[in-house]
């Protein structure tokens, strides 16, 4: 059980949005960590980097419309980072938690992520998904890029390492 | 017009410096957001089928008519 969260960067998004963020030179002196955002796009979905490669990611979701339900299995890191679609009511974002556990050692990562949009309309997407890495390298570094066009201004990002002791 | 930009937050340095994209790197995204829309197409598309084979082998078991082999396959585990 975690008994320290520390914030280790953060960053909101300028005037004219970002094509994507990274948080680069990550210390490894935490056990876990933690990437809570809060994020509008011009896209629906982006994918999660790690150590500036998408390679060989895979995941599933699951998630509620408001309507129905989807799940689905993807043998990539896309649709995984769930978005605010910038056509949703105005000034509303989307909240979401990355959780990517034993992030230094030397193990395949495995990570999940729960988000929820905000829309003043029948359609708010509750999302759940888990995903892997399989590489062994320790991260040092976290991408989050929409699947096109930009993350808009005054979005949040906040990363925090976690220690077990 | 100037390229969009990106934005790298250094953990160590809490330095944080916004980079103009390249050219190299603006191709590399479209092409990445082409594939990944055709992958996710893909999957809506084989998911649509699957759905229709289910219903065609419920609607054929209800009415007593025998399966293809491909309806078949979605009922057996």
């Amino acid at each position: 059980m975690a008994n320290t969260y520390t914030l280790i960067s953060s960053n909101t998004v300028g005037s004219g949005g970002v094509a994507d963020i990274t948080f680069s030179s990550i210390p490894a002196t935490y056990t876990d960590l933690k990437l809570s955002y809060s994020m509008r796009n011009t896209a629906f979905w982006s994918s999660i980097s790690f150590n500036g490669s998408s390679a060989n990611f895979s995941s599933r979701w699951l998630n509620g419309s408001g309507t129905a339900v989807n799940t689905g299995t993807r043998t990539d890191n896309t649709e995984f980072v769930l978005g605010e679609l910038s056509t949703y009511t105005a000034n509303t974002f989307t909240n979401g938690d990355i959780y990517i556990p034993n992030y230094a050692g030397a193990t395949n990562k495995s990570f999940s992520i729960d988000a929820v949009n905000e829309n003043n309309a029948t359609l708010a997407y509750q999302h759940f998904g888990a995903g892997l890495r399989s590489n062994t390298a320790a991260i040092t570094s976290i991408t989050i890029t929409p699947s096109s066009g930009n993350i808009l201004e005054y979005s949040t990002f906040y990363l925090y390492g976690i220690k077990n002791s | 017009m100037a390229n969009p930009t990106r934005v790298e937050v250094n953990c160590t340095t809490g330095e944080t410096s916004i980079i103009e994209l390249t050219d190299a790197e603006i191709a590399q995204r479209e092409l990445d957001a082409a594939t990944a829309e055709a992958a996710r197409a893909a999957a809506e598309t084989a998911a649509e089928e699957l759905a229709a084979l289910k219903a065609s082998a419920k609607a054929k078991l209800i009415s007593g008519q025998p399966l293809t082999a491909e309806e078949a396959d979605t009922l057996v585990i």
